[in-house]
């Protein structure tokens, strides 16, 4: 169990997290989704002691970090693959581990093999690593004391894709065996597969958290006319049902309403429809560029259209 | 998980074995702060798992022995008494053993893993002392070390030169000498916790301990009241005791005064500072 509560960071006059509050419960993966800059190392930063938070607190296991007696055995926790002593190598940086927590040596082997680095390669100094290395041997160490709960910060970075498919399947097994996983991305496509809540943060303030059918079913629904010229009656008639058009593609309508609701206005609009689906895959997507469309750098091509006005 | 939550200090069962593999969840009894031992354990091997740090340590052997050899070859042999070999040893002592002691707090900056190791032991204090215990050993050890090779040198130079070995050190004035590299030490500890970083805190180390002294004995020629104060003022200056024998009761005071602002002051500035400052 994580719990985060009004989490704030200003350095001078710049807020990086703003009052962030969230709760990462056992048994599920909860990712962490922002764009570059968003504050979700800060935020996690904060929450395993490194950075002192400037408001709010953050319990780990029901106690703060800085107060756990032991942290390597209650959390697991992995920042950034990168940030290790390059002329050590990689079974030397877990054996360290495993001493630090007052665990056997064995757990070494262990851990080896179960981020499948082999002998040869734990024997290389960690400068000689592939991002992707870095990646498992950071998962080793974060396992190292069998912790109930992980903190990992963009763990997927570097990884090929069936390092990819490696770290959904040990983590979703992390969290059915009732540990709590928090899991920081920028990929949504990472995200959206293994998590099972979500928070959105955007230039350091939450703009929304859920369950992940919550906030995909919050998506809507993705309509589109057999006939491409009924475009602009369909939009009219969603319009004058109060229901709001977000954005079109390929001549299909995002709309913020159940795909029922839309059903019946294309009814009785007589518009004839070749798709009506809920909002899906792409939806979270969508939902994340709209959350985040005014935080982020880089505006996506128009997001609202002027349909509803035509 | 309320199973899980810390137990109080002492209940922890002292014959619990930790737990295997990563299928099979138990509470855990032996959840307990790591002692100061085993802190201090994982430091002395991070002291020497690196190539940095294993030749770093290499080199006082090598140095000392460097050392000898050019007394033996270039001193006269009126010279080649033990005291000769002890201070040409003790020249590089002075400036690896210091170094050794910036890095061992540097590196975890420099190298950013103080990421991992605060986020395992979050009681930055507790690392950083292990760390001074660790230096302090170390120290000491290549001390000892060195003086057994300046031993071997006065033995292999007097033989070589065809006179009696003179042993002209007492055991006092050696104490003083392993006394005054350990302030050394001290003085690259405390530059590693105040700076943080390797580059800043060697080249503030050689600051420090070359160019200011030079500064303060400039200065004492041409203002009385430095050179009346320097005794009490200037680190390096009150040090000097340490070279002519055992120093007496005053030069203690001296030693102990002047440390306080060049060493004990800017120490725990740096301790507050690295305990409230961002790992990043």
């Amino acid at each position: 169990m994580i719990e985060v509560t009004g989490l704030t960071k200003t350095y001078g006059a710049h807020r990086a997290v703003d009052d962030v509050t969230f709760t990462a419960r056992p048994g599920r993966v909860t990712g962490f989704l922002g764009p570059n800059g968003a504050g979700k190392s800060t935020t996690m930063r904060m929450m395993v002691g490194l950075t002192p938070p400037s408001a709010g607190s953050a319990t780990v296991c029901g106690a703060r970090f800085t107060d756990l007696p032991n942290p390597p055995r209650e959390v697991g926790v992995l920042l950034d693959a990168s940030a290790q002593h390059a002329g050590r190598t990689g079974r030397e940086i877990l054996a360290i581990a495993a001493q630090t927590a007052g665990l056997p040596r064995t757990r070494v082997d262990e851990m080896l093999e179960l981020v499948s680095l082999t002998s040869t390669e734990a024997e290389r100094r960690v400068r000689n690593y592939s991002l992707g290395m870095r990646q498992r041997l950071g998962i080793a160490v974060a396992l190292v004391g069998d912790p109930e709960v992980l903190v990992l910060d963009e763990p997927a970075n570097g990884l090929d894709p069936a390092g990819i498919r490696w770290m959904r399947d040990l983590l979703r097994g992390f969290a059915q065996r009732g540990g709590t996983v928090l899991l920081s991305s920028h990929l949504l496509g990472e995200i959206e597969v293994v998590a099972d809540d979500l928070v959105v943060i955007g230039r350091g303030r939450i703009v929304a958290q859920g369950t992940k059918a919550e906030l995909l079913a919050s998506a809507g629904t993705v309509v589109a006319p057999a006939e491409p010229t009924d475009g602009a009656a369909l939009v009219r008639a969603l319009g004058a049902a109060g229901i709001v058009v977000t954005r079109t593609h390929d001549g299909a309508l995002s709309v913020e309403a159940q795909p029922r609701e839309v059903g019946r206005v294309a009814h009785a609009a007589g518009v004839p429809l070749a798709g009506l689906r809920a909002a899906d895959g792409a939806g979270l997507e969508e939902m994340f560029l709209e959350l985040t469309a005014d935080t982020q750098r880089e505006t996506p091509a128009p997001l609202r259209t002027a349909g509803v006005a035509a | 998980m309320s199973a899980l939550v810390t137990p109080p200090a002492g209940t922890a069962a002292p014959g619990s074995t930790p737990v295997a593999g990563t299928t099979v969840r138990t509470p855990r009894p032996d959840l307990r702060r790591p002692s100061f031992a085993r802190l201090v354990g994982v430091e002395a091997r991070k002291t020497f798992d690196t190539r940095a740090g294993l030749w770093l340590c290499a080199s006082i052997v090598v140095l000392a022995v460097v050392a000898s050899a050019a007394v033996v070859l270039f001193a006269p042999d009126e010279a080649l008494t033990f005291e000769t070999f002890a201070s040409a040893i003790g020249i590089p002592m002075a400036i690896v053993l210091p170094v050794l002691a910036i890095l061992s707090v540097t590196s975890e900056w420099s190298q950013r893993s103080g990421l991992g190791t605060f986020t395992m032991v979050p009681s930055r204090g507790r690392v950083i002392a292990a760390k001074a215990a660790v230096a302090a050993v170390v120290g000491v050890v290549s001390m000892l070390v060195a003086m057994g090779v300046g031993a071997l040198g006065t033995v292999v130079g007097s033989a070589l030169a065809g006179t009696d070995a003179v042993w002209d050190s007492s055991v006092s004035s050696l104490v003083g000498i392993v006394v005054a590299n350990l302030l050394g030490m001290a003085v690259g500890f405390m530059l590693g916790v105040l700076l943080r970083s390797s580059p800043a805190a060697i080249v503030g180390y050689f600051v420090y301990s070359f160019v200011v002294p030079t500064l303060l004995m400039t200065l004492a020629t041409f203002q009385d009241w430095w050179a009346d104060l320097q005794p009490w003022l200037d680190f390096n200056y009150a040090q000097t005791s340490l070279f002519d024998g055992w120093p007496g009761g005053e030069a203690w005071a001296q030693i102990g005064v002047s440390s306080l602002p060049w060493l004990v002051l800017p120490l725990l500035v740096g301790l507050w500072t690295l305990r409230r400052s961002e790992v990043k």
